[in-house]
């Protein structure tokens, strides 16, 4: 069975008619030739697919494409302004954040994301004290960072390098 | 010849990192192809037996199904190849998850509803999946997967472990571990008039060639193996496993059409290899002054039945210590499962974790410190082959890093430190990993000046080509310094190329041997280049080689060294087991790239916490297949599990090694990590835990 659908990728907008088994991460990669996103597992267990749809880091292989017409996806490769990079693209860089690369988008795409949950205040499991106000945003410290990027896998082990650079610039938004 | 090294030493960028961080740098299935078809396997349900009928019909009948292959109709390949590389070649079954069918199909998700819809019979027979120390088909193999001889004995070690002063007897298991790169394996294969075209993730473009050359009756000129990047290895996309020859295969029956196939995290688990489970009796005895006179390292593992492999676990025991007396042994219990195969460090993994608890449980007995305890057993020329160091510079590793980890301060007495609930310690552990240079890697350098002849009209830029593979561990930006200095201009003038075979052959991203043996080989090319061109030559001049002999092969024993130190706290109530921090002193030669040297010993550290913690691939010997065969089941390390990892290197100036000075450092980051933890784990709870992975219920 198959579906008409539009996805708006990185500021494109595209239509496109699916099998209704096919993934947003499948639409990325195998109907769009959009491959920023990466299939690690196809399974929802290590992140390698993130993106960020309709502006919340989610899970691309666990989405089908289907249920998400109309949407926006952005992809690592759609972060940075005018085809500049991101500042997270340029700490993971600076801080030599990843080696094979192929986790890398969606870490990015995940940091960004985690980025915005934590200044809207969403606690974690490692939040010292849910009772108090969070509004005004989480204050990420290293085990902050480590805990809400553990959806991500890298199997280069790379995650000290990737604390440091989502550290810098979690840090370097606060201070603006 | 020795480089004077500029570029070498200093902080080079990977020029393929803007493009990484982007997700633009393009992985094997990621290669562009019109229309497409997508392979998915059909796998054997039983461990060993016969495919007694195949039913294709159902799956003929799907909508969007080109073919199904089964060993009836598929293509015959040479039978001069690897038991393991024979796929739909016969009915024969020889362990759980073996390739017996393939679908191809328009899309992938016709593909694999078509794969489930063929229905295959079998006679099975009885099979044997259950690593047995007490199996009567256990055998002394000839040699171990690096060619050593599979036994070696110096002295009588028995003897003198009867008369030792102090003895340590002990047995120390790991787990089957499985690699798991990020990026799955993945083939898409085009045969084009008679060539075979291949984008392959893969440590050895030139490898795979061969491979597929052997197993299609092809010449090697006649296959093209692409691999610009690659997802991470670990030794599984080492070498050729059944996924690349199906794939290929499949495609020769739909020529002119690109085939793709990326595994499934599950079949990650039972078709590209896995580090063996091992089973090590380690024997140390000692004087009462700590001097070793008896080591003694007998290992029981796993290997497939179809297909022999040897890790050479005690191999680690053979040089690292002096000893009066030694004897390693390696005994291989023959399995109905799949081929196991190299994983990061090979051997010293799992051997470092036996023979370095021993030695911290040596100490214990003694009442001597552990490091003081190596410190007295430091060889003044290697044990295993007798000849000289080229540089060993483990105790100064032990050294600094007792002194980054305020070692003089720490109270040797096991469970002494309990802080808000937890039981912390801290422990060390020795490391080392040879110096590794592959012959045959064919380097070339040419000048390209636009077109344009030479004589001052503009620098010259150079391109360097070898078919190196870069899997992370950074090839491209090394390379890059290196040709930098072998040619004496800056990074900013080398354009270079790797990951195809198209420049010629090349060892693999294998064994730590990469920058060794591909930088000596650009270093022989720039120097003839040099030789003939000087330093205005004109577009188009061009020089190869091929990686030279190293003159001081066999006059100086060549390793790098390292030393792990952990802190574990372990919960007083619940025995969870945590590692705050992780320091890495390490001696490799000259650090050709500072900012990718630093991830990649972060990287093996890494995953020796996680092989100390998680890693274990539990085998159901009733089926002799994987059952945790997913990452949800198959735990490795994330985040989370890490905390302060600190590395640092000493400079060490060895003449002998390479061109470079360097020792490869892709694998020693792995060795000794996990005795380091499961010593600190001692330290901190008097428990001492000698079978990876350390869980909770080791403390309860
Ligand atoms: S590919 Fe989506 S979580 Fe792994
Ligand atoms: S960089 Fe290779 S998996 Fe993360």
């Amino acid at each position: 069975m198959h579906a008409d659908l539009s996805l708006t990728v990185d500021g494109r907008r595209h239509e496109l008619t699916v099998d209704t088994r096919t993934t947003v991460l499948d639409a990325l990669r195998e109907h769009l030739d959009i491959t920023s996103a990466k299939k690690g597992c196809d399974h929802g267990q290590c992140g390698a697919c993130t993106v960020l749809l309709d502006g919340r880091r989610t899970l691309s292989c666990l989405s089908l494409a289907v249920a998400h017409d109309g949407s926006e996806v952005t992809t690592a490769d759609g972060l940075g302004a005018d085809g500049e990079l991101h500042p997270l693209q340029e700490a993971f860089l600076a801080h030599d954040a990843y080696q094979c690369g192929y986790c890398t988008p969606g870490q990015i795409c995940s940091a960004v994301g985690m980025l915005e949950e934590a200044a809207a205040g969403h606690p974690s499991v490692v939040t010292p004290d849910l009772s108090a106000d969070l509004t005004a945003g989480v204050d990420l410290d290293r085990t902050e960072i480590a805990e809400r990027m553990s959806g991500n896998l890298c199997r280069c082990g790379a995650y000290a390098h990737i604390v440091d650079a989502v550290d810098e610039v979690a840090h370097r938004e606060v201070a603006r | 010849m020795t480089l004077t090294p500029h570029a070498m030493g200093t902080a080079v960028p990977r020029p393929e990192g803007p493009e990484k961080v982007r997700g633009r740098a393009p992985y094997a299935f990621e290669h562009p192809a019109a229309e497409p078809l997508y392979l998915f396997p059909v796998q054997a349900a039983i461990a060993r037996g016969r495919v007694t009928a195949i039913d294709t019909s159902a799956a003929d009948a799907l909508d969007g199904v080109v073919l199904v292959l089964t060993p009836e109709t598929a293509p015959r390949l040479s039978d001069a190849i690897d038991p393991d590389h024979g796929v739909l070649q016969s009915a024969q079954v020889h362990q759980h998850g073996q390739y017996v069918a393939a679908v191809v199909a328009t899309t992938s998700e016709t593909a694999r509803e078509a794969a489930e819809l063929v229905r295959v019979t079998y006679a099975q027979e009885p099979h044997v999946a259950a690593l047995d120390e007490d199996s009567p088909e256990l055998y002394g193999p000839d040699t171990l997967v690096t060619g050593a001889p599979s036994d070696d004995t110096r002295g009588d070690p028995d003897a003198a472990l009867a008369q030792a002063a102090v003895t340590v007897r002990a047995t120390y298991r790991t787990s089957m571990e499985h690699h798991q790169p990020m990026e799955p394996h993945t083939t898409v294969a085009v045969w084009e008039g008679g060539r075979l075209v291949v984008h392959e993730a893969t440590q050895a473009v030139s490898w795979t060639r061969q491979t597929l050359a052997g197993a299609f009756g092809l010449a090697e000129d006649d296959v093209d193996v692409v691999a610009p990047h690659v997802g991470g290895g670990f030794g599984s996309k080492g070498g050729t496993h059944p996924n690349t020859v199906l794939t290929a295969l499949v495609a020769r029956a739909v020529p002119g059409r690109t085939v793709k196939y990326a595994l499934t995290r599950q079949q990650m688990f039972d078709l590209v290899g896995y580090r063996p489970a091992t089973i090590q009796h380690v024997a140390l005895g000692a004087d009462a002054d700590g001097r070793l006179t008896a080591i003694t390292h007998d290992v029981v593992e796993q290997s497939s039945r179809i297909q022999e492999f040897v890790e050479p676990t005690a191999a680690f025991s053979r040089g690292m210590y002096e000893a009066d007396t030694r004897r390693t042994s390696h005994r291989v219990a023959p399995l109905d499962i799949g081929v196991p195969t190299y994983m990061r460090a090979p051997g010293e993994a799992p051997g470092s974790f036996g023979a370095e608890c021993a030695m911290d449980e040596l100490a214990v007995a003694l009442g001597v410190d552990p490091i003081e305890l190596r410190v007295r057993n430091e060889p003044e020329v290697d044990p295993e082959e007798g000849l000289p160091y080229s540089s060993r510079n483990l105790v100064a590793c032990l050294r600094r890093g007792a002194e980054l980890f305020d070692w003089s301060r720490r109270d040797p007495t096991p469970r002494s430190r309990l802080v808000d609930g937890w039981w912390h310690g801290s422990g060390v552990a020795a490391a080392t990993f040879p110096v590794v240079r592959f012959p045959g890697s064919e380097a070339r350098v040419r000048a390209a000046r636009n077109g344009v002849a030479g004589n001052g009209s503009g620098a010259p830029r150079y391109v360097v080509e070898i078919a190196a593979s870069d899997i992370g561990q950074g090839a491209w930006a090394a390379l890059t310094a290196i040709a930098a200095d072998a040619l004496d201009v800056p990074v900013e003038r080398i354009d270079l190329a790797i990951g195809d075979t198209a420049f010629g052959s090349a060892s693999p991203a294998g064994g730590s041997s990469g920058t060794t043996s591909w930088g000596a080989a650009i270093t022989e090319a720039a120097e003839r280049f040099r030789d003939k061109y000087g330093d205005d030559p004109d577009d188009g001049d061009a020089a190869d080689a091929t990686t030279p002999d190293n003159p001081w092969a066999g006059e100086y024993a060549m390793h790098a060294y390292g030393a792990h130190f952990a802190e574990v706290a372990v919960h007083a109530d619940t025995g969870e087991i945590r590692v705050p921090r992780m320091l890495g002193v390490f001696a490799a030669g000259r650090i050709v790239n500072p900012l990718t040297a630093r991830s990649q010993f972060l990287g093996g550290m890494t995953m020796g916490l996680s092989a100390a913690l998680h890693e274990e691939s539990v085998l159901d010997d009733r089926f002799g297949h994987v059952v945790n065969r997913d990452l949800a089941g198959y735990h490795i390390a994330t985040c989370a599990d890490v905390g302060r990892m600190d590395v640092e290197w000493l400079d060490e100036d060895d003449p002998y090694v390479n061109p470079m000075g360097s020792k490869g450092i892709g694998e020693i980051g792995i060795v000794g990590a996990a005795a380091a933890i499961a010593n600190a784990a001692h330290h901190a709870t008097g428990v001492r835990v000698r079978s990876l992975p350390i869980t909770l219920d080791a403390f309860l």
